[in-house]
């Protein structure tokens, strides 16, 4: 059956395994690095795929269609599990018909997520059994093993993947698709209902498939779990990426219990494996949470106390901290500027911070590219904590401060509009308020690489579609007409005005910040702009915006990078003294 | 054994397409092969690095610090920054490229002089290409990966033609021809 060995990323090899296990379909919202899985498996015309407006309903959408008889899919960033948490908890209950599978990537050292979070609790407390892969071939494997044992246990596999393993590319072996039938769909309220009188029952039938799970957990030839037994001096206990890193650091000189299944864990396994080594290490990033299990068994064993909880591990950080072998290194006798990540040149996100900043206004935040408006020299973001809270959280923010409603605004991306926002708008409508809330519609998810979203006009299949409007939502959610306003951000003077105007009204206003993002292929970069030495006084206030093609050049004056400057024009704007020119290319 | 090659810049250069060259090469040549990247927000002109591992069997899909064999730099400053993974004897080919970061775009800091001339003095085999200026010639100021892919064929574990192979089935088609002319002013230069 084995076709070929291709190089594939860990999302990649998601994906091939979806869609040789015959999965049907697959709903999904974008978070790196979870991203690529729905992206590579769109590509499989065997296997229908969305992206759904946020993780709550791609994951409904996937039970409806896992209960439907088709195996399904959907796969999210560990935060969108949190948005997601309350159907999973009754996918246990219920169970499924036909399979599914759920993966969510974690993100140890938050390379891109406003936290770390450790999603193997949601697998114990939604009593779901989770899988976790070392690399793009187990990913392949747990897959379509996933798809085999959900349909045997009826319920829900999780597959755990972190940054490493959904980003790194490794070999995987490919065999062809394996098409199944859709099963037969009967009616079962018992099954589905979950009313108190059908779901008392279900509690009682998700602590027993747990304990059968914790069976199949034992067994070292299902595929799953697996003892490597080499010198007896060290035992080591890890999963996913931290069983490589240990390879590397160890070698030989130590033996391994890889857990792939990271719940259930085989208890019988561990005492035996503990039972044959003289010291015992549990190696997993994030939570104490192998270590805290072991340790209830009355194990000795060591873990965080060695090895942080915070962060990503590696194999020189194990060499390090457990073998204390460090590597020589050498360095530079200076320091270095930082290089952090900034706004395109182009980007239409610059022009609405600069306005925002200028007027001196508090900002509450939300997820997305525009995230960035927070750094210097822009500096213009007050708050960010999760998708769609910008326009909650202003909601609460004005009601303690009534006066200060007049110089606070939301910014909000279309995208997370769509995920999260919405019903916060409608909080504001409903309850009173009387915020300004700014939609910055770039007319693509930015952040995540461009995925189409609801107001885009096109399907992740790239089909077009009919583009739902912002304006429109916040019409329908309560705002009145009148103060649903279009600004453009390529227009600061008159974005300003229109803002400083909708935050003087004691209702609640939207004002659509609206122009495509910058790398779209549609937006055309045929100019560039440059500077008139004789004309610049060197005022630098065209430095104020940010923007990564300008810079301080030998004698003091600014200097336009011709080569990455899209001839967005911002900065002509920025000059007062006319040196700016924009120039067609 | 297990080899090690870093590909570092700056967001936007395309080092997710260079790693994945050079992985592909390692697999023309028979290697085990991992390749590590950075996704997302980390990417809009930020610091980017990728890292390819092969050799029999490679474990961690990450590269320590003293254990790069090369270090493929899209950009002068970076090539600095990443010079702790660099192991001893260790070779860095860099594009003598500025590319300033923010903190030097607003002025709280200066971009730092002779960088190049700095690592060579500790000793380290340092290759400087004008990558941009030959991109351009070949067509596409794109194409600057491709010209440091060219360098680095000419002396590395893989065969010029296993690379050329890897680049041609990476790139797509329509540049073909550009990133072919690429890597052969980088293989020249």
């Amino acid at each position: 059956m084995e076709k070929n060995k291709k190089l594939m990323l860990g999302n990649e090899a998601i994906a091939r395994g979806l869609y040789e296990a015959g999965c049907r379909l697959v709903s999904s919202y974008p978070g790196t690095p979870s991203t690529e899985i729905s992206e590579c498996a769109a590509k499989y015309d065997e296997i229908y795929a969305e992206w759904a407006p946020n993780e709550k309903v791609a994951l409904e959408t996937a039970l409806g269609a896992a209960i439907a008889g088709g195996r399904s899919f959907c796969a999210m960033k560990h935060v969108g599990l949190n948005v997601a948490a309350d159907p999973l908890f009754i996918t246990g209950y219920t169970g499924i018909n036909a399979g599914m599978v759920i993966t969510v990537a974690d993100d140890p050292g938050m390379h891109s997520s406003q936290n770390e979070q450790d999603s193997r609790h949601y697998a114990m407390a939604a009593k779901l059994p989770m899988l976790e892969p070392c690399d793009s071939g187990e990913a392949l494997a747990f897959t379509k093993l996933a798809y085999d044992l959900s349909e045997q246990y009826d319920t829900p596999f999780i597959i755990r993947m972190t940054t490493r393993v959904a980003h790194s590319q490794s070999l995987v072996p490919l065999s062809d698709r394996q098409e199944r039938e859709i099963k037969p769909y009967e009616k079962n309220p018992q099954k589905y209902v979950m009313m108190p009188a059908y779901a008392r029952p279900k509690h009682k039938v998700c602590e027993d498939r747990l304990d059968s799970l914790r069976v199949l957990a034992e067994r070292t030839d299902a595929g799953i779990n697996r003892i490597e037994y080499n010198s007896p001096k060290t035992g080591i206990i890890a999963s996913g990426v931290n069983y490589d890193y240990a390879k590397e650091a160890f070698g030989l000189d130590a033996s391994y219990l890889k857990l792939g299944m990271v719940f259930p864990l085989p208890e019988k396994l561990i005492f035996e494996f503990a039972s044959k080594v003289d010291r015992l290490i549990i190696v997993e990033d994030l939570d104490p949470i192998i270590e805290t299990h072991v340790k209830a068994l009355g194990i000795k064993c060591d873990g965080k106390n060695l090895l942080p909880i915070t962060g990503e591990f590696s194999h020189t950080m194990l060499l390090e901290l457990l073998r204390g072998k460090k590597t020589e290194k050498l360095s530079m006798d200076e320091a270095l500027p930082g290089r952090p990540p900034v706004m395109c040149p182009g980007c239409p996100h610059r022009g609405l911070f600069y306005t925002l900043k200028k007027m001196k206004l508090t900002v509450m935040g939300d997820i997305g590219c525009y995230t960035l408006g927070a750094a210097p020299p822009l500096s213009a973001m007050d708050t960010t904590l999760c998708m769609g809270a910008s326009i909650s959280s202003i909601h609460g923010f004005t009601k303690i401060r009534p006066d200060d409603a007049k110089k606070t605004v939301a910014v909000i991306g279309d995208s997370t509009f769509m995920h999260s926002g919405i019903t916060g708008l409608v909080n504001i409508t409903y309850n009173k308020g009387i915020s300004t809330v700014l939609i910055l519609d770039n007319s693509i998810t930015g952040m995540t690489g461009h995925q189409q979203n609801p107001c885009t006009g096109f399907t992740l299949k790239n089909e077009p579609v009919r583009g739902i409007l912002p304006e429109k939502i916040a019409e329908a959610a309560g705002v009145d007409p009148e103060h649903i306003k279009i600004a453009d951000p390529g227009d600061p003077a008159a974005l300003e005005k229109i803002i400083a105007a909708e935050l003087s009204c004691d209702c609640p206003s939207v004002v659509i910040v609206r122009r495509p993002c910058a790398l779209l292929k549609c937006v055309k970069k045929d100019s560039f702009c440059l500077i008139d030495t004789d004309k610049c006084k060197k005022c630098r206030a065209c430095m104020n915006i940010g923007c990564p093609c300008i810079s301080i050049g030998a004698d003091g004056r600014p200097v336009i990078d011709n080569s990455l400057c899209t001839g967005c024009g911002l900065c002509e704007k920025m000059c007062r003294f006319g040196a700016i020119k924009t120039i067609k290319r | 054994m297990t080899k090690n090659i870093m590909i570092v810049g700056v967001g936007g250069q395309g080092s997710l397409l260079a790693s994945r060259i050079v992985g592909n090469a390692a697999i023309e040549a028979g290697y085990d092969v991992k390749v590590s990247e950075v996704h997302g927000m980390s990417q809009r002109g930020g610091s980017v690095v990728t890292y390819v591992r092969y050799g029999d069997k490679v474990e961690s899909p990450v590269i320590g610090e003293g254990e790069a064999d090369i270090i493929l730099s899209f950009e002068l400053l970076e090539s600095a920054r990443f010079l702790p993974f660099l192991r001893k004897g260790g070779k860095i080919i860099t594009n003598t490229q500025k590319i300033n970061p923010m903190p030097v775009v607003t002025g709280q800091a200066s971009y730092p002089e002779e960088l190049a001339e700095k690592i060579r003095q500790k000793g380290v085999n340092i290759i400087e290409t004008d990558a941009l200026a030959l991109a351009a010639k070949a067509g596409s100021e794109k194409a600057v990966n491709v010209v440091l892919i060219g360098c680095m064929a000419r002396d590395c574990d893989f065969t010029k033609e296993q690379l050329l192979a890897a680049t041609r089935a990476c790139v797509p088609a329509k540049l073909a021809e550009i990133n072919l002319a690429a890597f052969e002013l980088g293989y020249n230069a």
